[in-house]
């Protein structure tokens, strides 16, 4: 079961985060959890709302920031914001990533909102084999 | 990392401290200052000092913060001929900045319709995640606001002819490509005209208290008459435009710097040659978002009028809501600077840095020409703002620039640790403050401990004569997202 720590010490402005994962289904798909928990208090927000996205990446590492670009953009061309996600990540280039999505509108009456993330950045960003599965290392500017 | 004390607030890290440094990294900064900056800004500055056609040194305000790529309050000039331009130097919020309109109310006439007051903004100015704004626009009238910035929106009822003469550029920086923008960066962007946005981005009710100006003459060429001066200031940029902009160009300049043989200490830094097809799209792409970050300022100064004029019940011309000035503090701008005694293009990136021409030099408004251009230096909701003019002296130190705000001291995290936002709400309140948040969390990431003392950098620009302090403001109402 993937997890995720927010690192209080980096960049101090914006948002930095490592993610583990078992595998890069459960990597992703917890990342993609840390963004969400990024931008609202996911208790609050509902899973009425589905998406499915497919992506392709010449390598690993593009594929997980094209992946949490997506959600970044999802949220402001949709405004909608996804806290339950499945992932399916084929590692072979070209990588590639389908997954479904479940999540709400982005309505301050009834969701608790957070921060507006900009971007995901490439300064520290990693993805690698860790201990039998993988640790990713992102900074989102806020 | 070597710091050697230069000057009186100036430290420099000679080239010898890290392989590959074309130039010295050079920190503004009281020793106070120096010694509340994080390792990241040293790391991130001696980063930008690597990078191609850079010249005179990579600067650093004493603002100055761990960011991405470059540190936040970094400036640095790269030939145009052949050098580079970094969408890393200039952060995804393309042409983030301030503007701050005066009126002929005092607080007097305010106070008793604060709360009414700030409720109608943040009801007529949409903030928070994903929020959009209320202006429709088709693809090809985007386009137009990318090309016309402010011009655009004056031309369709949000604002008044002489406010363009009051922000930099004249709200319209000249270089827009619209054909360089991906449909995503439309899409995600098109409908937040007139939106705040979260994080540190505000929406301020200001005063000016009794010791605040600081500068009578250059105060009252602001149209600033004294203590108890009602003033309006604002703090966003281009919105999702402007962020998808830099993510779609960052990830093409991570793929293009192999062909053209760049390497960058922080991948974040990745970059082109100014004047490779790569460059110039960016720049043409970057600049139509800079356009729209003003159209986006200009559209939430024409609700700010509205609300006023309702509330007051007067027009807002009689209340003088008039803009003093509007200035950018992430963009990438070619401009033509003095370097070893001649005269050289350069593509000036100021990252969390404040334009701060002094009198007489270019694009200076001619309000202004003879004064310098007014420099806008945001603060926390805590602490205020201050209000400044660039010097002749700025144009040979720092590339006519200056800090942008007091600069974090802790991260985000560690400030909602300290204090839950409804009680600081509560604290501010009981202070005279009104602040209306899309989010309660974002009221307490803004905290005014989470910053250096605004008071200390606004002191070491003025010691160093890159700009000079004129007026002190006092928030009283505030909108965050």
């Amino acid at each position: 079961m993937g997890r995720h720590v927010f690192l209080d010490s980096v960049a101090v402005a914006d948002c930095a985060m490592e993610v583990v994962g078992d595998d890069l289904d459960d990597l992703f798909a917890t990342a993609a959890r840390a963004v969400a928990e990024v931008m609202v208090d996911p208790a609050t927000a509902g899973r009425a709302h589905e998406r499915a996205v497919e992506l392709a990446a010449p390598s690993l590492d593009l594929l997980l920031y094209d992946w949490l670009s997506e959600l970044i953009y999802l949220k402001d061309s949709e405004q909608l914001v996804f806290p339950e996600v499945e992932v399916h990540v084929s590692g072979k280039a070209p990588c590639r990533l389908a997954a479904r999505l479940r999540g709400d509108v982005l309505d301050r009456e009834r969701v608790a909102l957070r921060a507006d993330p900009k971007a995901v950045t490439f300064h520290q960003f990693a993805l690698e084999p860790h201990e039998g599965g993988w640790r990713a290392r992102v900074v989102i500017d806020i | 990392m070597k710091t050697l004390p230069i000057a009186d607030c100036v430290w420099e890290i000679p080239p010898s401290e890290k392989p590959g440094m074309r130039v010295p990294a050079r920190i503004y900064a009281s020793e106070a200052l120096l010694g509340q900056m994080d390792q990241g800004v040293f790391e991130q500055v001696t980063n930008v000092a690597c990078l191609p056609g850079i010249v005179r040194a990579a600067l650093c305000m004493p603002d100055g913060h761990w960011g991405y790529g470059f540190p936040i309050g970094g400036v640095a000039a790269f030939r145009a001929d052949t050098g580079v331009i970094s969408p890393g130097g200039i952060g995804f919020d393309i042409n983030c900045g301030m503007r701050v309109l005066r009126t002929r109310l005092t607080e007097a006439e305010v106070r008793p319709r604060l709360r009414e007051l700030v409720d109608a903004l943040f009801a007529a100015v949409p903030s928070g995640v994903g929020a959009h704004g209320f202006v429709r626009l088709r693809d090809d009238e985007f386009r137009e606001v990318m090309r016309d910035g402010s011009g655009w929106c004056v031309r369709h009822g949000y604002g008044w002819p002489e406010d363009l003469a009051a922000t930099e550029g004249g709200g319209c920086l000249p270089g827009a490509d619209p054909e360089q923008v991906s449909t995503r960066a439309i899409t995600r962007g098109i409908g937040q005209l007139g939106t705040l946005g979260s994080g540190n981005h505000y929406l301020e009710v200001q005063v000016v208290p009794p010791d605040g100006v600081h500068d009578a003459a250059v105060a009252r060429a602001f149209g600033i008459t004294g203590p108890g001066q009602v003033l309006v200031m604002l703090h966003c940029g281009s919105r999702g435009f402007g962020h998808q902009v830099g993510t779609d160009y960052l990830r093409r300049f991570d793929q293009a710097m192999r062909a053209h043989g760049i390497t960058v200490p922080d991948r974040e830094l990745a970059c082109a040659p100014f004047r490779s097809p790569e460059g110039q799209a960016y720049f043409g792409a970057m600049t139509a978002a800079a356009n729209t970050a003003f159209a986006n300022r200009q559209v939430i100064t024409h609700r700010v009028r509205e609300v006023m004029g309702r509330i007051f019940g007067r027009d807002p011309r009689e209340l003088g809501l008039e803009v003093i000035y509007d200035v950018c503090h992430n963009t990438a701008k070619l401009e033509r600077h003095v370097v070893e005694g001649e005269p050289l293009d350069v593509v000036v990136h100021r990252k969390g840095a404040t334009r701060a021409f002094g009198p007489g030099a270019p694009d200076v408004p001619a309000a202004y020409r003879e004064i310098g251009q007014p420099v806008i230096i945001g603060g926390s909701m805590e602490t205020g703002s201050a209000l400044l003019v660039g010097t002749a002296h700025a144009m040979t130190e720092t590339f006519g620039s200056t800090a942008h705000g007091a600069g974090r001291t802790m991260s985000r995290a560690q400030a909602k640790k300290r204090v839950w936002g409804e009680t600081l709400i509560q604290q501010l309140a009981a202070r005279g403050i009104v602040v209306r948040a899309a989010s309660k969390s974002g009221v307490a990431e803004e905290a005014g401990f989470a910053y250096k003392d605004l008071g200390e950098v606004v002191d070491v620009v003025h010691r160093l004569d890159v700009s000079r302090r004129v007026v002190s403001l006092r928030p009283i109402g505030n909108i965050k997202g």
